[in-house]
């Protein structure tokens, strides 16, 4: 009895923040760089004719490879990494200011593919194709004593790792959660997403009237989510990941499990909807998916709130889009800035959202990040500005 | 009102044998895993045909989950049961199917129905789909099996309300090697959820 | 067009892993989506798989889908006039 007791009452009183940022995309490789290119409206996504990817030539977010080699000859290593693993560690390194080997802290890595590429045209399958293995490499470079955790959970993974941060810190299993999400553009995931049918033939259009699909993306994106307030972004006050149990690849078409998830996100925060100022959703262009989230808004009371889809500027960026897109919606909280949701043109879901159509000033407080990903999965997470009292 | 956690059924698929609570219900030596999923599909929730059109790790999950959740699943009700699984190699037995298909490029058919199940977390989905489970699921990767970490997030999601129940998954799946151990944790029950109690039912 | 349809019949029952349903079990007319045999989104981006690889057809507009995939009546139809293979 007591030690459920002591468990729920720790949960309760604990806060749980996210202090430093940070991400290798595109559109550079650290976030201010990303704020200035989403401000002028530049988006990362580019035509490739790459045809040992795909025999078509396709839309897509993809990494300077020039650039990355450099930068991480920069950041110096022994090992031989992955291309992945250099992402990772790269936007990891600027934000691990404390140390790691302090028993205290953990390393979440989020990932739907991992080295995936380890797996092509060979017998035998690299040991670096395990996501743990993937894990372990990451934590070998920063010196990391706690056993990474792995969270691979579809196209929720980035910002449902944040979740799991947040709810390993509040059990007081550690103080300090260093959160690394990333996937890349391969030939896997093109021919993948191709033979569902599901790539824009243009740059994907969230929430627009003649949308046709998705346009891939490549990212790492990294977090430090800590019980330590000092220095904060903001505190994360609500989070929930409620399936849709409707459909492994389609999504649920009441929006049940985005509405339940966003419901319990709010409730738990002790929020009404109103108060919500923004949210970054998920908003991949596909006619199914931006329609479900249109329907589960509604039904949570948020029509009303400004809403933007970074995938114009990304592509999707599979596990690295939760946790990378939510990076920038905490710039937006900070510099209580709204940016444009890229590609967007004409409205096009059944049911009314307030879709940020230029970018424009705007007191945020509170910022609501959601994903929706394959198996029916949902998550969302309320993010609350530091000030006094927080 | 906190109330002790416990382990209340568990459910272990390795080797062609099925056990329920220490129960072994189904014993085919010999047989592929396709035509021994068959079987143990027959006692574990027969009359959904959709199971025929999974992966290897998604059946295995399902079957699992659903010799504990016939019995504990109400229609009509909440049944607000989380899904907290893991593996230690994702979908890579799929991920190797799906990559033999687009390997050569004179003969390249991308399946989508191969595709969907390069997620691990699908076989979530199926059984939430199944059960009507409106409820938290994470998939977590470890190297190895990890009590402690079941044990101590299991525990999170409980204190923190954020489910009644937790059905608890290892469901490991590769080439020709598996094991699933699926429990559930709740409020009721006999054996304590504690990391050694879970890895004691690990290695029955 | 009989050998057509029974050939039709079983790569579906194969190709979408339709346990226990024979080719007597489906009818020429029978609509294969909605109730029929209960066939989704995913199955029919397999069939447009199973029309390339098999009949050398390559469907430009998925939209044409809903239309060919309505029966085994219509797809054979449409393998018939359109196959490459």
């Amino acid at each position: 009895m007591e030690a459920q007791s002591r468990l729920a009452h720790i949960m309760k009183t604990t806060n749980v923040y996210i202090a430093g940022t940070n991400c290798i995309t595109p559109l550079g490789f650290d976030v201010e760089s990303n704020v200035l290119n989403i401000l002028n409206g530049n988006s990362g996504i580019r035509l490739y004719t790459n045809t040992k990817l795909l025999a078509t030539p396709f839309h897509a977010g993809i990494v300077d490879d020039d650039k990355l080699e450099a930068a991480f000859t920069q950041a110096g290593s022994s090992r031989a990494y992955t291309r992945l693993e250099k992402m990772m560690i790269l936007a990891l390194k600027p934000i691990i200011t404390r140390p790691v080997a302090d028993g205290r802290s953990v390393l979440i890595v989020s990932t739907t593919k991992g080295n995936i590429t380890a797996i092509a045209g060979i017998d035998n399958v690299s040991p670096d194709a395990y996501l743990g293995q993937l894990a372990e490499n990451i934590s070998g470079y920063f010196g990391f004593t706690t056993q990474p955790v792995v969270v691979s959970n579809a196209c929720v993974s980035g910002i449902l790792a944040v979740s799991v941060a947040k709810r390993l810190l509040q059990s007081g299993m550690y103080d300090n959660a260093f959160v690394v999400s990333g996937d890349e553009v391969t030939e896997f995931v093109l021919s993948g997403f191709s033979s569902f049918q599901a790539m824009s033939d243009e740059p994907c259009k969230p929430y627009s009237a003649h949308r046709n699909g998705v346009t891939l993306g490549e990212a790492a994106a990294a977090a430090l989510i800590t019980t330590d307030k000092e220095g904060a972004i903001a505190r994360i006050t609500g989070d929930s990941s409620i399936n849709d149990a409707n459909h492994i690849s389609g999504p649920s078409r009441t929006g049940e499990g985005l509405y339940r998830s966003v419901t319990n996100a709010l409730n738990e925060t002790g929020v009404k909807p109103e108060e919500v100022d923004y949210i970054s959703a998920h908003g991949t262009a596909t006619v199914f998916n931006d329609e479900m989230e249109a329907i589960a808004f509604n039904r949570a009371g948020l029509a009303q709130v400004s809403l933007n889809s970074f995938k114009g500027y990304y592509g999707h960026t599979l596990g690295a889009s939760g946790l990378l897109e939510a990076v920038i919606g905490l710039e937006s909280m900070k510099q209580n800035r709204l940016f444009a949701s890229l590609g967007y043109d004409e409205p096009g879901v059944s049911q009314r959202i307030s879709v940020i159509t230029g970018n424009s000033s705007k007191t945020i407080n509170y910022f609501l990040k959601t994903a929706s990903g394959f198996g029916g999965c949902n998550t969302a997470v309320l993010f609350k500005k530091i000030a006094d009292g927080n | 009102m906190e109330t002790k956690q416990y382990i209340n059924g568990y459910c272990v698929i390795e080797n062609n044998s099925v056990t329920v609570n220490g129960q072994q219900v189904l014993n085919t030596p010999g047989l592929a895993f396709p035509e021994f999923a068959k079987q143990a599909y027959q006692l574990a929730d027969a009359g959904y045909p959709k199971f025929f059109k999974m992966d290897n790790l998604s059946k295995l999950a399902f079957l699992a989950a659903g010799l504990l959740l016939k019995d504990e699943v109400e229609d009509g009700k909440d049944n607000n049961i989380a899904l907290l699984f893991a593996n230690s190699s994702s979908s890579l037995d799929t991920d190797t199917k799906f990559q033999e298909q687009i390997n050569d490029r004179d003969n390249y058919y991308p399946s989508p129905a191969v595709f969907v199940y390069t997620l691990p977390n699908i076989c979530m989905g199926e059984i939430s789909i199944r059960y009507k489970l409106y409820t938290e699921n994470t998939f977590f990767i470890f190297a190895h099996f990890n009590a402690e970490f079941f044990a101590g997030y299991a525990a999170v999601l409980l204190a923190a309300n954020k489910a009644e129940k937790v059905l608890c998954g290892w469901v490991e799946f590769y080439k020709d090697s598996y094991k699933a151990f699926i429990y559930i944790v709740s409020h009721e029950g006999s054996t304590e959820h504690t990391a050694d109690n879970i890895t004691k039912l690990y290695h029955t | 067009m009989e050998a057509l349809k029974l050939e039709l019949k079983e790569k579906i029952i194969k190709i979408l892993n339709l346990e226990d349903v024979t080719p007597a079990d489906v009818n020429d007319d029978d609509a294969l989506f909605g109730d029929g045999l209960g066939l989704d989104s995913i199955d029919a981006l397999e069939l447009i798989v199973m029309l390339d690889k098999d009949y050398g057809i390559k469907l430009t507009d998925p939209a044409e889908g809903k239309a060919i995939f309505f029966s085994v009546e219509t797809m054979a139809k449409y393998v018939s006039e359109h196959r490459t293979k």
